[in-house]
């Protein structure tokens, strides 16, 4: 099942005023561009890497849509994680070090780190998950949900969309994707998960419209 | 040879059995072959010396105080505790090195525990521990602070696994503490209240190295400590320690022959200026310096008084631009080791090319590794000018985005005496950028020139003809890494049945399979260790090899997602333990 977030309920709805993006941001156009072109390598990288698979985690750039960010090589280039933490740009260009949070997958053995500036917005955060995790790349996948959480500041857990995005960065400490029955209890008495697809859905009838006129 | 304690019965003079020829009395006795071997350091030499006979294994497992165990799963505590009753010094080492890149799961293993509880037993007076790649909990440094009352040294590299608990311990109980030296933890959060445990006569540090550790300590008691400690030669200090708190430890101690500043950016009055240009002024015997975070052209000056000695500057962590770089080095015309951020770029090893005529190891790092921020850093022409300049180098690490085959070929030939060339272009698989040819001519070059060459890392598009170059030329590697590079089987073979001194081959991303493998077959019992990570081995293949080679581990760490025939991961070594007995269960050992 294709991974449905809160973030998605902050196109078009402004009507409602139940925008949980930043002003402004526009994520229609990404909304349909199929979030499934970049599982694979691309036939360039599959050439310049021939043994590679992809499990190794090599990703392609997108082409469709503007840039997304880059995607790492897991362990490229060979340089140690306690020093990659340590380099900072030189103060005068006014550069910051990355914005780095863990993330883990139940389930999965290893964690993994992103850096959360490299992000606009849910979407892309959202979409750097399911590459990089393969949400929806398993065929035989049994329909478990799955939910991106986050701990705050404080330590609670809270589901990610609910607060705008510089909030959301700002207050990040690590993320967790849950799956199954976990998931499903995020949120209290509703399943969050359906009721964002209704917003996702509304969203993507709005944008409909909105193209057509 | 290899210096690890080899399986016992494989020693000639050690057959238990009646069909050994009675071997003739030696001409020494015992004591007088004792006091000789006793003045033999060397673990390689030890080694060669133990297969003589058996009176020499036996005179050289008594006299032998220091232990190297290049793999701490070649051999189990038990052997080594059998054979070797007087230890007091023991070099441990884990993880295989691609670990430092992530590339191996939380909790594959190299705890020291099982070690430690063994070492307790055995050898009450052990004084040195140096471990690398090893995780290292509380629990073990606790044990190890209170069984050894004679113990003076610690060192950690690129350890993890303990937090402020474990090194108050040692803090607190070890008396007779003189080296406490702790490199590239990997462990985050590692809180400072550590620091002020020591008690407050404890005087006998020599070597105080937290760099890599987050956390602010207490100043004061770092104040103390360091006034209290007259024999202390190494302090490298962490980012939490301000310039002004620095120069009142330089007054302290101005013996220091190396030295790790903390953050090198503050505000200062023109008085604190002049108090730490004249703190550095006086060591005089200054010979290592690095840390210098945030270091700028505004504060680098206070530096130049201590710089006539030094012969290593490591700038790894302070970013500097071309210029600022070019004044700094002016005032290091004594040194041997350069370490610094591509930022300097080309222009500012140019500056080194003229400045450091006696230079023979550079390490280039990238600030932007991800090139996030698309910067130059440093390309071929960087390389040229420090080759040109510094004629005796003979050791690289040079990150960069682009290179050509004609600047290596040029480079080798002005520096010949390459032991250790790590080139490392960064976008996987690029070819030279001017000819878009493969870099197969430039490392052709290195190791037809370099005859010396012990260690090697190739990048860039390469194919099956760099292999085969390195295979019939590199007579005295003993170190390969590759990544994103070959054709197919063929490559991997030349270098399995070439390169007679190899010791350890690690391989990512290249398309070798079952057939390269196992064309190593009788090559892997004399090297360390192989690692071959997401190229085309399957599971078929490493059970056969682990069939024809009982006397090998091989091992595969199993990926949750990965398809169950292919071996994602696998990691080959010889060992007279047999299997792991701590392996978690992503390891599968075959």
């Amino acid at each position: 099942m294709e991974l449905v977030m809160a973030h998605e309920s902050d196109l078009n709805l402004k009507a409602t005023e139940l925008r949980l993006g930043l002003p402004g941001s526009d994520e229609c156009e990404k909304m349909f561009s199929s979030a499934k072109n970049n599982k694979r390598a691309s036939p360039e990288m599959a050439e310049e890497s021939s043994g590679s698979k992809g499990s190794s985690d090599v990703k392609s750039v997108e082409h469709e849509t503007a840039p997304a960010p880059k995607a790492q090589i897991v362990g490229w280039p060979p340089v140690k994680s306690y020093r990659k933490n340590n380099l900072q740009q030189n103060k005068t260009e006014g550069d910051q070090s990355g914005m780095f949070v863990k993330v883990s997958m139940d389930g999965a053995p290893y964690l993994r780190k992103i850096d959360l500036k490299l992000y606009n917005g849910y979407s892309e955060l959202l979409k750097a998950l399911e590459t990089m995790f393969k949400l929806t790349y398993r065929e035989g996948y049994k329909g478990s949900e799955y939910a991106p959480a986050y701990e705050d500041k404080d330590g609670d857990l809270m589901l990610v969309g609910d607060v705008p995005w510089d909030m959301f960065m700002s207050s990040c400490k690590r993320l967790r994707i849950m799956k199954g029955a976990e998931a499903r209890g995020l949120g209290g008495a509703f399943n969050p998960v359906f009721f964002f697809f209704f917003i996702y859905m509304v969203g993507a009838l709005r944008c409909a419209f909105a193209e057509n006129k | 040879m290899d210096p690890e304690p080899k399986k016992p019965e494989d020693s000639p003079s050690n057959s238990a059995n009646s069909h050994t020829p009675v071997q003739p009395p030696s001409p020494f006795p015992d004591e007088v072959l004792e006091k000789v071997l006793s003045f033999i350091d060397s673990h390689k030499d030890r080694s060669s010396v133990s297969l003589v006979r058996k009176d020499w294994y036996n005179a050289e497992r008594w006299t032998r105080s220091k232990l190297f165990i290049g793999n701490c799963y070649s051999v189990s505590p038990e052997i080594v505790a059998r054979r070797f009753p007087r230890i007091k010094s023991i070099t441990l080492k884990g993880k295989p090195r691609f670990s430092d890149f992530n590339m191996l799961p939380r909790d594959w293993g190299a705890n020291v525990h099982s070690w430690l509880v063994m070492f307790a037993k055995v050898y009450p007076f052990l004084e040195e521990l140096r471990l690398k790649r090893m995780t290292v909990t509380d629990e073990s440094l606790e044990l190890l602070a209170k069984s050894f009352s004679g113990f003076k040294s610690l060192s950690l590299s690129s350890c993890d696994g303990f937090t402020d608990i474990g090194l108050k311990a040692i803090a607190s109980h070890c008396r007779n503490l003189t080296e406490l030296d702790i490199q590239d933890s990997v462990t985050e959060d590692v809180g400072g209240g550590w620091l002020s445990c020591f008690p407050e006569n404890f005087a006998s540090l020599e070597v105080l190295n937290f760099a890599s550790l987050n956390s602010e300590v207490s100043f004061d008691d770092l104040e103390r400590l360091v006034s209290r400690c007259k024999s202390l030669r190494v302090l490298k200090v962490n980012e939490s320690i301000t310039l002004d708190q620095l120069q009142r430890l330089l007054v302290h101690a101005p013996q220091l022959l190396e030295l790790g500043t903390g953050s090198f950016l503050q505000e200062l009055t023109p008085r604190q200026y002049e108090d730490i240009e004249s703190a550095f002024s006086n060591c005089k015997n200054l010979q290592i310096l690095s840390g210098l975070w945030e270091a700028n052209s505004l504060y680098l000056p206070v530096l130049y008084g201590a710089c006539a000695g030094l012969t290593f500057l490591n700038l790894s962590d302070a970013p500097l631009q071309s210029g600022e770089f070019a004044k700094l080095l002016a005032h290091c015309p004594n040194l041997r080791r350069l370490w610094v951020v591509d930022t300097v770029e080309d222009k500012g090893l140019e500056a080194v090319g003229s400045s450091c005529p006696l230079l023979e190891e550079l390490r280039v790092f990238p600030a932007d590794p991800y090139d996030r921020h698309h910067r130059d850093g440093v390309t071929e022409l960087g390389f040229l000018a420090v080759s040109r300049g510094c004629r005796n180098l003979h050791y690289v690490l040079y990150f960069c985005r682009r290179m050509t085959n004609a600047a290596v070929v040029t480079i080798v030939q002005n520096c010949p005496d390459f032991t250790h060339f790590r080139l490392c272009i960064m976008t996987p698989g690029q070819p030279d950028y001017l000819t878009n040819d493969p870099m197969d001519e430039a490392f052709a070059a290195v190791v037809k020139t370099c005859t010396k060459l012990k260690r090697l890392s190739v990048s860039g598009l390469l194919t099956d003809l760099t292999f085969e170059f390195i295979g019939k030329y590199a007579k005295n590697l003993e170190t390969l890494s590759v990544a994103f590079a070959g054709n197919s089987d063929w490559g991997m073979q030349c270098v399995l049945e070439g390169c007679p001194k190899l010791r350890k081959l690690e391989i990512r991303d290249s398309p070798f399979g079952n057939a390269a493998l196992l064309s190593g077959l009788k090559k892997y019992e004399m090297m360390r260790s192989l690692w071959m990570s997401d190229c085309n081995v399957t599971m078929k293949g490493c059970r056969l090899l682990a069939r024809e080679m009982p006397r090998l581990n091989v091992e595969v760490i199993m990926d949750e997602e990965s398809d169950e025939s292919q071996a994602d991961k696998v990691y080959v070594y010889r060992s007279v333990a047999g299997p792991r007995r701590d392996a978690p269960p992503f390891v599968l050992t075959l």
